[in-house]
């Protein structure tokens, strides 16, 4: 507590409205960046109880609770929300947005309106991907990915769904664009580049790529738009198109965007660690440097996602090349992250808890995304439950993981309470299990063949898919643990003072809450982060 | 993992193994030393940390062994990778078509089949392509697959070692019925395959009833013949039933007769039964007119 002369938190003090105006006509970062994370999180709940519809569904061979054409439009749904609604925003434009400029000394974000924009294009979308779903030929059922010439001919409301992905390309892009330009223009004074957190260097290079690559989805979207409204031919074969160029085209974007989901969570693993074991982070400049390269060579990759697609043989080897080179930047952070434990002095709090269990499912997850990198390996696992698994233990165990580090980390910043620890410990420890038991089993099904988007299956994938349904229950109590306790913790948690965990990056040396414009005078900074002697 | 069904399977798994030592120990090792850090500094143990800001020769270490290892990897899946691409030229060509939701193999004899029948040691050259949406061929016990694009052709090709019957699946999502759209791959022993083979030359499709039609081409994955409703219309009884149609996007009403059966088979999208969509793929270069005539003369005695 600093006592006395406490000033006012940006939550007391009014912005010229009041009720829930005062929320969705703010400019202010740290209210818009709250907006964020909660119709992010009221979306990822929606997806969470379709995945457990889906798992038991699953649960075992033949019809359980629902028809195919239903678990066709679950999946897409789920994925539909998981990535566009929830993981792409995320980190970013929630705890980005609500840190960054605390963490850089600014007052807000470059464009405080652009921002309040950016949140309006992302309840826009969301509502006409809600509304897609009751209207027209009902939800799509095309998996998130919207492949032609399915997408063009099914009946299903495609083309409201994919107007809604749009918008949230819209979105994401004026995000990216706030970020930068915040970070060159809004610096602190002395806040040179490389005496910036290792959190504002991931969002840096986000940034980038949210700029770069989400207008290529906005193209890519329009042009199927127009297909399927108008009957041009750019897709479908039986109109003179092409089904592969679709494919490139959705995964120049949709390989870069993996990396807007991930970037960010290594960027809060990056800040989590130092702090809990009170000492500098290992290898600064290796860390910043690999961010950049990652959001570089990561846009090359893509190809690697059409192994099996019918593209040329050469394009399959050289987008197999590039991949094995984007994967040694992502080693680089994870040796230095381990090298940053050693000779620490570590509390093993519930944020730094949530960070060792991202490294281990994010290198678990890296490792097994080496078997589909390579060719002749990818060739067999392609397209099988072995890619669900992959790619859940990157979004989920990976970004979700460190999303809910994030969370625990900041949470007595931004709402000035702090919550229990003991069932924080407990949730992140049933996560982990749920979470294994839910995806482990998913591995071995793809290597025995079980392909992925499978509505029924084979009797002899019978027993790895009752484990997993049995690991999603497991997961969905974590979830309920870890939420009831935060959300508890708002109303009625201690109060946390200032800098709870003793963190050395700015956001720590102003109140908890923070003041409408952060601070009441902007720091000067003199050194770099995660200094904890002086 | 380690029976060989046929040459890529061997050639897969070992590649498969070699990636997965590898990633076992690292993760192997990230772990442990994780885990050793945790304990052995805890602020219990180490009150006092110490500040370490980088190491220059531990940083490219772990860059150049990292970069090695993975190269590594790169090279031989992509050796493993030449060989599944690298074809022999004796290799027994099978043409297949997928389409929604079954496959359909043709032989260069023009024999067809809904079911891959192979011989025994002799290569087989799978030449794909899709009459409608992606689909893709996917043999788990052979390890491969391709993905089946209309307008294109693609290509497998695999030397089975074994006897026996082994799964065949779709892998790319292509609708409603995707996780029907099962096949199976027989290797056979030479002389049963080539008894099997041309057995067709003698007897031609003149035997085979409407029904034998119907199931090997897959038209009954939407289309029952016990009334039910499916993703298509249910064929019993529909001869000379009045149903509403919709003929490019006007609604009217027509009765069902020996024409407009012909016409949904070759030309499906011309007047599509309302409330059904507009997806069955034209049977014009599937089905001689011969079959289209079986199965017409099946559906009108259905009742």
């Amino acid at each position: 507590m600093t006592g006395a002369q406490r000033e006012m938190s940006f939550y007391e003090s009014g912005n010229g409205h009041t009720g829930i105006l005062s929320w969705v006509l703010s400019t202010d970062h740290k209210r818009i960046g709250l907006l964020y994370l909660f119709s992010m999180f009221s979306f990822f709940f929606v997806a969470v109880i379709l995945g457990l519809l889906m798992r038991l569904e699953l649960i075992a061979p033949g019809p359980s609770i629902m028809t195919a054409e239903s678990y066709n439009a679950m999946f897409t749904v789920h994925g539909v929300i998981m990535i566009f609604l929830f993981i792409i925003p995320g980190i970013p434009a929630g705890l980005g947005n609500f840190m960054l400029p605390l963490q850089i000394g600014a007052r807000d974000m470059a464009f405080p309106r652009i921002n309040l924009m950016s949140w309006w294009f992302y309840m826009t979308g969301a509502i006409v991907i809600i509304v897609s779903l009751f209207t027209g030929g009902g939800p799509p059922d095309t998996g998130w990915t919207f492949y032609v010439p399915y997408s063009i001919r099914t009946g299903t409301n495609v083309t409201l769904a994919v107007f809604g992905v749009f918008l949230l390309g819209i979105s994401s892009t004026l995000t990216g664009l706030n970020l930068v330009t915040t970070i060159h223009r809004l610096r602190a004074p002395g806040l040179k580049w490389f005496r910036m957190p290792l959190f504002v260097w991931s969002l840096y290079a986000t940034g980038w790529v949210q700029i770069l690559a989400t207008p290529v989805l906005g193209i890519t979207l329009l042009l199927l738009m127009m297909e399927r409204l108008f009957g041009f031919g750019f897709f479908d074969p039986a109109r003179g198109g092409d089904p592969l160029l679709f494919e490139h085209l959705f995964w120049i974007y949709s390989h870069p965007a993996v990396y807007i989901m991930i970037l960010p969570a290594m960027g809060i693993v990056t800040e989590i660690i130092p702090v809990f074991a009170r000492r500098t982070i290992f290898g600064y400049k290796a860390i910043a440097f690999s961010s950049l390269s990652i959001a570089s060579v990561g846009y090359l990759v893509w190809g690697h996602h059409m192994f099996t697609s019918g593209m040329s043989d050469i394009s399959r080897v050289i987008f197999s090349f590039l991949t094995f080179i984007v994967a040694v930047p992502s080693g680089i952070k994870v040796f230095n992250w381990i090298a940053s434990m050693y000779k620490g002095s570590i509390k093993l709090s519930s944020p730094l808890l949530f960070t060792v269990s991202f490294i281990f499912l994010f290198s678990l997850g890296g490792l097994t995304g080496l078997i589909i990198g390579a060719l002749a390996t990818n060739i067999f696992v392609h397209g099988t439950y072995f890619i669900v698994a992959h790619f859940h233990y990157m979004m989920f165990g990976g970004t979700a993981f460190a999303f809910f580090a994030g969370i625990h980390y900041w949470f007595p910043k931004i709402f000035g309470k702090m919550y229990r620890e003991k069932p924080a410990i407990t949730s992140c420890i049933v996560l982990f299990a749920g979470f294994n038991v839910l995806y482990f089993p998913m591995f071995i099904l793809g290597l025995e063949g079980m392909p992925r988007r499978y509505y029924d299956y084979l009797p002899r994938f019978h027993t790895g898919h009752l484990i997993s349904t049995v690991g999603s229950w497991i997961l969905a109590a974590g979830l309920m643990i870890m939420f009831y306790n935060l959300i508890r913790s708002i109303f009625i948690g201690e109060v946390a003072g200032s800098n709870p965990w003793g963190g050395s990056t700015l956001e720590w040396t102003t109140s908890s809450p923070p003041p409408h414009e952060n601070f009441t005078e902007i720091p000067v900074v003199t050194e770099g982060p995660y200094r904890f002697r002086k | 993992m380690n029976q060989a069904f046929s040459n890529q399977t061997g050639n897969v798994d070992n590649i498969f193994l070699f990636i997965t030592v590898i990633s076992v120990v690292m993760l192997a090792i990230v772990t442990s030393l994780m885990i050793i850090f945790l304990i052995k500094f805890s602020r219990r143990k180490n009150p006092v940390a110490t500040d370490i800001e980088g190491n220059l020769p531990l940083e490219i270490a772990w860059i150049v062994i990292p970069t090695i290892l993975v190269l590594a990897m790169f090279y031989y899946g992509w050796v493993g990778f030449k060989e599944m691409r690298t074809p022999p030229e004796d290799a027994m060509p099978v043409k297949v078509s997928a389409r929604m939701w079954s496959w359909a193999f043709t032989y260069e004899n023009g024999r067809r089949s809904g079911e891959l029948l192979v011989p025994l040691n002799k290569p087989v050259k799978l030449i794909i392509t899709s009459e409608d949406v992606l689909h893709s061929l996917f043999i788990p016990a052979f390890r491969i697959k391709e993905d089946a694009v209309p307008g294109m052709e693609t290509y497998l090709w695999f030397l089975p070692d074994r006897t026996g019957s082994y799964d065949l699946f779709c892998s790319e999502y292509c609708g409603t019925g995707h996780s029907s759209m099962i096949s199976k791959v027989v290797v056979m022993p030479q002389e049963d395959f080539y008894a099997w083979y041309k057995k067709e030359e003698k007897g031609g499709a003149k035997g085979k009833s409407g029904l034998e039609i119907l199931t090997e081409n897959g038209c009954l994955e939407c289309h029952t013949i016990d009334g039910s409703k499916n993703i298509g219309p249910g064929l019993k009884g529909i001869f000379g039933k009045r149903v509403t149609v919709v003929t490019r996007g006007q609604e009217r009403g027509i009765t069902i007769d020996e024409g407009y059966l012909k016409r949904s088979l070759v030309e499906p999208g011309a007047d599509v039964v309302k409330g059904y969509s507009d997806i069955m793929p034209s049977q014009k270069e599937v089905l001689p007119e011969k079959e289209i005539n079986t199965i017409v003369d099946y559906i009108k005695d259905l009742k």
